[in-house]
């Protein structure tokens, strides 16, 4: 057996960037998610890695761009506000084609909002926050070992895809320790042909950029990059289902969300209600597989979410509206109670009787 | 099926989150299933903290914890805060060097320990924590109590290995208490 040991969840994130190759992080202090950028402090200079404190959150983001563009594993990292200011350099990022891996350890929003857990950037990760057509391949860790194990599948996705990889976690996972072990780890390279490290004068030079003035050409260049991402939608999308075999309320919930989901689901089975949980571990790709069968076989959904209701907007597109889809929430750093979703379920079964 | 939810509560500078690590580390060590979680929030940098340990011996659900089956109270307002949330059957553990307050609580069972002052009293005022973590080791079996000395000496860096022996003579006088 590999062998465990405790840490914390933005601790994880950083140990596992380092063993997947990654040697420039550029990152802003920002709570609940700084831990990632200690660790990379201490830890890059000592492997020959690149620590740059930048002086803001929007340099941050175009250092990560440039490295990108050379061809690095390259990252930063930031909280809800962080991430606003970085949205202009996700665009950027999109916009050439260049792989990065960022990580959003939510607060509460909007605004400067609080410090204390929040899953109310669904909308900003999975439907844009920056300008103009583009996605991002985002997950949702739910656990420490997550945490690690997606931050090295960010990677290779970003890498293979010629896309962004966002770590959508929150205050919570960032914060608690679980054990891990990172023994399991499947690091992936991939050739960078496009990437900017000088010619020698042996080759033609590679350029990268965003900028299409010829609206043919930049409309060509999206056609493109929608072909890749309809593969990713296809291929890549991840959850983990709960005691759906025979599930009648079907809870979706991701995150920190569905571990107290998963609580209820197990009170609601005590009960006797016929409870289950999807839980999306990539929001997008939204799992679309398991939406759609499960909206043939439950009666009702319920989307558990730290936020106002973002993704319930998925969970009814994604069942294509063939059942009643109904939120429980909380939000601003709140964390529903395993109760609350309870009562949600009880509640989901009364009209499904 | 057997889960321990433990609430670790105190002010800044107690060793709340140290004490809570120890209990997750030891849960660790015996290859059980563990969460830390600790308050980052406002409350903290007001300067009460606490944290919520789960040891189980099936993968842990939500790590953050609303009903403890385990309360550890290292001031009043914590006591204060907490108190009502434990669940019936549960267990208190009340440093009463510094808290006055009894419980009212007869559906739960409570311990006072005057944990400030046996640590003061053997030469280690500042491990108040480990005197009450050694009786929580003995009233509960969330985590044995064999091998602490062995799981300090996994977790406390080598700098700081003096301070092994120290902690082991504070959760023995805890749990002789």
């Amino acid at each position: 057996m590999a062998e465990r040991v405790l840490m914390k969840g933005n601790e994880a994130i950083a140990e596992a960037a380092i063993r997947a190759g990654c040697r420039h992080y550029f990152g802003y202090p920002i709570t609940p998610q700084t831990e990632i950028a200690a660790y990379m402090a201490k830890k890059m200079p000592k492997i020959g890695g690149v620590f740059l404190q930048a002086e803001s959150e929007v340099a941050s983001i175009n250092m990560v761009y440039g490295a990108a563009a050379a061809g690095m594993r390259v990252m930063t990292s930031s909280s809800s506000p962080g991430i606003s200011l970085k949205a202009e350099g996700l665009s950027y990022i999109a916009g050439s084609d260049v792989p990065a891996l960022v990580v959003n350890v939510q607060r509460g929003g909007p605004g400067l909002g609080g410090i204390q857990p929040s899953q109310s950037d669904y909308f900003q990760a999975t439907k844009g926050g920056g300008h103009g057509d583009y996605r991002m391949i985002v997950l949702a860790p739910a656990s420490v070992q997550e945490m690690a194990s997606l931050t090295i599948k960010g990677f290779n996705l970003a890498d293979k895809y010629l896309m962004t990889s966002m770590i959508l976690a929150d205050g919570t996972i960032g914060q608690m320790m679980e054990p891990i072990s990172f023994e399991d780890a499947e690091i992936e390279t991939y050739e960078k042909p496009w990437a900017l490290t000088g010619t020698n004068c042996e080759r033609k030079h590679n350029i990268v950029n965003s900028l299409y003035l010829q609206p043919d050409e930049l409309e060509k260049k999206n056609f493109e990059r929608y072909e890749r991402y309809k593969i990713v939608e296809e291929n890549e999308q991840m959850w983990e289902e709960y005691m759906m075999e025979d599930a009648e309320i079907c809870v979706v919930a991701f995150g920190i969300a569905s571990r107290v989901a998963k609580n209820a689901v197990v009170a609601a089975r005590k009960e006797g209600i016929k409870a289950g949980l999807i839980r999306p571990i990539t929001l997008w790709p939204f799992p679309k597989k398991a939406m759609e069968a499960a909206a043939d076989k439950v009666k009702h959904f319920i989307s558990v979410e730290l936020s106002m209701g973002q993704m319930i907007e998925d969970v009814r597109l994604y069942s294509g509206c063939k059942k009643p889809v109904t939120l429980c929430n909380r939000c601003g750093g709140m964390i529903p109670s395993p109760d609350q979703v309870l009562e949600s379920i009880r509640q989901a079964q009364k009209g499904a009787c | 099926m057997k889960t321990t939810q433990i609430l670790i509560a105190g002010f800044g500078g107690q060793g709340v989150l140290f004490a809570g690590k120890f209990l997750a580390y030891k849960g660790l060590t015996e290859e059980q299933q563990v969460s830390w979680l600790p308050s980052y929030g406002p409350e903290m940098r007001g300067g009460t903290a606490n944290c919520s340990v789960v040891i189980s011996d099936t993968p842990v659900g939500s790590p953050i914890i609303t009903n403890p089956d385990v309360l550890v109270a290292m001031n009043l307002p914590s006591l204060l805060k907490f108190v009502d949330a434990v669940v019936p059957g549960g267990q208190i553990f009340i440093d009463s060097t510094l808290i006055d307050a009894k419980v009212e609580r007869t559906d739960v069972k409570v311990h006072y320990i005057p944990a400030t002052q046996i640590a003061k009293d053997a030469g280690f005022a500042t491990l108040s924590n480990m005197v009450l973590m050694g009786k929580v080791m003995k009233e509960c079996d969330a985590v044995s109590y064999a091998g602490c000395k062995e799981t300090l000496e996994a977790f406390i860096p080598a700098k700081k290995a003096n301070l092994i022996d120290v902690n082991c003579q504070a959760l023995q006088a805890g749990y002789d208490y």
